[in-house]
């Protein structure tokens, strides 16, 4: 009893897959007491069938049931759907409606997992929250970075850059130093029933994948047909609601012209949505909001970085100049096709994450 | 994973562990008498006669004739037997369209009533509680219509303990020739279920509440109330509940009730006293924190709470990480995202109400683990209301 009281407690978010049973594997080896948890997220009504969210299907808690199982550890469903929906969902819908990609990822991790979740791990004596996530943390001279996964494959640190020095202090990503085909060797070798698990990527509160048909039920006010326009302001086409577009979209568009057009832009103002051609396409600089520096300390001065504008874009280098209130502008080494309102844009200096914010305009000429 | 040896048990009202006195009754069913009831062999005669011993015993602890038993594969689907088969006779009979009954049902009774009123048009009335969740058997007199064909009042409530006077509501419904029920399941084994002097038409219990096994309930149907099966099928049961009978359930069953009844007054007053001073702990350790429920008028094992500003879902993870198990109102609530209707209906405001621990005792428990109680779960609050 004395031995076992006297162990660090760690509570690992476990989605069924193959990541976080890995890590809760990898931590129950290391001597730490382990406490499994599973979100149980929100999930859209269908009629007819049972409510379910991707990441917490009942499929997914009956492997994640199994992992713990294997592992003799204890397993609990933590319900979020409320803040869920605030923070997520009502993010997404309304990031849409405002003409903006979003990604949900960002937020759920930054309120959900590594804000409701991790003050719960606290709360419960725990002294780290584990996930699976591809990333690394690492301190150095008092204070904590964020690095890449090992796995360049892999790497999920573009979802982890809101991360704060306290937040940071408390979580451990056990499967960070290693590649995909390592977590499932290892898996394997422990005979945890999720070694095979297919990995998931789509946003887990669709009920069929579909974002516009989402969107189309949840907020069908925002789906109100308008004009198209070319660069010179004339009508070519109605587009279907703007909902339905998003920056570089080619296909869908419903219009034929000589050469292949793209979505340059969307303005709700006008409910319009803005065509060319790829060469118009192509931007150097855009304006960054809200953003936030990994290690909390901000940059007053020009500086240079890599960054993605995108999970899976090539990291391209930049120029930053902080701006005040949070802001920075952008100046890429050279045009970037998709420059997405909505998206975030993440900052690395090499392996490290510097920090983000997301992105606001694609054109920011006020400079 | 495995049961941590020294866990705390205080959930009874989820379910109990089976009386060894009922496993030692039930072995011989399994291989030895294992016929079919309904065969004409020997094999099934000899079912048949175990089969007759059980719903004896059971009549007998009720005070009802054995062909009013009818077993079922748990209490809900007693509840469901009763609603459906309830109404749909009436339906059948052109007798009326109309159900009362309360918001605090347990699912098994609320959403059947809900799913009658959506999918087989019938209406529904819901009559208020009061704060301690106590129906006002005028209330009930008051929503009864010319068309009212059937009534549904718990006995006494899963998530927060309240007993109900039934008697003078089935009064009420027997003056106007309404079929009356009552879900009894967390009732049985805890009061005395004396249907001779009830006027409870249909009421439905459980094994595993009171010691027996999970997969075998019962309905009590008193004679000549019309009901038309909720399955349909062969002649198990007379036909009211199709599928071949669960001998060995039905015993164990049977055993355990007549157990809790032959212990129910001592054991009960054993621990009233052990929530007594549960209760009065929580509230004098625990700022911000209230008693749910009728403190008098309440099962004598049942202690519930709230406690303003917390979680009662994280209060239980803490309870279990600590080695108490249990729960925060219904133990079918776990994950879900709905606020209990529960509390909602007793007036529990929104930051009152996420709070709910419910601590239900047993067989097991004595003072140290009510003193165990009270040494963790002031510090586990602490710290949750400090986490935000």
């Amino acid at each position: 009893m004395i031995e076992r009281e006297s162990r660090i407690r760690v509570l690992v978010a476990l989605s069924g897959g193959v990541d976080s049973a890995v890590a809760a594997a990898l931590l129950v080896e290391q001597g730490y007491e382990v406490v499994g948890a599973m979100l149980r997220l929100w999930a859209e009504d269908r009629p007819g069938t049972a409510r379910a969210n991707r990441c917490c299907t009942p499929e997914a808690v009956h492997r994640a049931r199994r992992v713990t199982d294997r592992l003799d550890i204890p397993f609990y469903l933590i319900n979020t759907e409320a803040i869920f929906k605030a923070q997520v969902v009502d993010y997404f819908i309304t990031e849409y409606g405002a003409g903006r990609t979003p990604n949900p990822c960002i937020p759920c991790n930054r309120y959900i997992r590594f804000g409701l979740l991790l003050s719960r791990a606290l709360a419960y004596e725990a002294t780290f929250l584990a996930t699976g996530h591809y990333a690394r943390v690492r301190h150095v001279a008092g204070r904590y970075q964020l690095l890449r996964g090992r796995d360049q494959h892999k790497d999920q640190s573009y979802f982890l850059h809101t991360l704060t020095q306290e937040q940071l202090a408390h979580v451990l990503f056990p499967v960070g130093e290693l590649t995909k085909e390592e977590v499932r060797a290892l898996a394997r070798q422990r005979g945890l029933p999720v070694a095979e698990q297919p990995e998931s990527q789509d946003i887990c509160f669709l009920a069929d994948g579909d974002y516009r048909r989402f969107l189309a039920h949840q907020a069908s006010h925002l789906f109100q047909p308008g004009p198209i326009r070319n660069t010179s302001g004339r009508v070519i086409g109605q587009h279907q609601g703007l909902p339905a577009y998003t920056i570089g979209q080619r296909k869908g568009l419903g219009v034929t012209a000589a050469e292949p057009l793209y979505v340059l832009a969307i303005e709700p103002a006008e409910n319009t949505l803005i065509v060319g051609t790829a060469k118009e396409l192509g931007q150097d600089e855009c304006l960054v909001e809200g953003m936030h520096y990994v290690s909390e300390e901000t940059p007053t001065a020009v500086f240079r970085a890599t960054a993605q504008i995108r999970y899976r874009a090539r990291p391209v280098a930049v120029t930053m100049t902080p701006l005040p209130d949070k802001k920075a502008h952008v100046r890429f080494a050279y045009p970037q096709r998709d420059i997405t309102p909505g998206q975030f844009l993440v900052l690395y200096d090499g392996e490290v994450v510097l920090g983000g914010g997301h992105i606001c305009k694609a054109q920011e000429s006020m400079l | 994973m495995s049961t941590p040896e020294h866990h705390i048990y205080l959930d009874h009202s989820a379910t109990t562990p089976v009386d060894p006195r009922v496993i030692e009754a039930m072995t011989p069913h399994w291989r030895e008498v294992f016929g079919n009831s309904e065969s004409s062999h020997a094999f099934g005669q000899e079912a048949a006669s175990v089969l007759e011993q059980a719903r004896q015993t059971v009549a007998d602890v009720l005070g009802c004739r054995p062909a009013e038993i009818v077993f079922t594969g748990s209490g809900t689907e007693a509840d469901n037997l009763a609603l459906r088969g309830a109404a749909w006779a009436a339906r059948q009979s052109g007798r009326g369209n109309h159900i009362v009954t309360t918001p605090i049902e347990h699912h098994a009774v609320g959403h059947t009533v809900d799913q009658l009123r959506d999918l087989f048009g019938f209406e529904v009335t819901r009559v208020p509680v009061d704060e301690y969740g106590h129906v006002d058997p005028d209330d009930v007199a008051a929503a009864i219509r010319a068309d009212t064909i059937l009534v549904s009042v718990m006995t006494a409530n899963n998530e927060i303990g309240t007993v109900q006077r039934l008697f003078r509501i089935g009064q009420i419904c027997r003056e106007r020739g309404i079929v009356f029920h009552t879900d009894a399941i967390q009732a049985a084994g805890w009061l005395p279920l004396e249907l001779d002097d009830s006027n409870v038409d249909l009421l439905a219990l459980s094994a595993h509440k009171f010691y027996g096994p999970k997969g075998i309930g019962l309905l009590h149907v008193r004679r000549d109330t019309p009901l038309v099966p909720a399955i349909t099928g062969g002649v198990h049961e007379r036909g009211r509940r199709p599928g071949t009978v669960n001998v060995a359930g039905a015993v164990g069953l049977a055993t355990a009730l007549r157990l809790a009844e032959e212990e129910r007054v001592a054991e009960c007053a054993r621990l009233r006293r052990l929530r007594d001073r549960l209760i009065e702990g929580v509230l004098a350790l625990i700022p911000d924190s209230r008693l749910t429920g009728h403190p008098i008028h309440r099962l004598a094992h049942h202690a519930s709470f709230a406690f303003r500003g917390v979680e009662g879902e994280s209060v239980v993870l803490s309870l279990d990480l600590a080695g108490i198990a249990a729960s925060s109102g219904a133990a079918c609530a776990e994950g879900e995202p709905e606020p209990s209707s529960v509390l909602t209906a007793i007036g529990l405001p929104p930051d009152w109400s996420i709070g709910s621990l419910r601590l239900t005792l047993g067989r097991s428990n004595d003072e140290a683990d009510v003193a165990r109680v009270l040494e963790v779960l002031p510090g586990i609050v602490e710290r949750l209301r400090v986490s935000g």
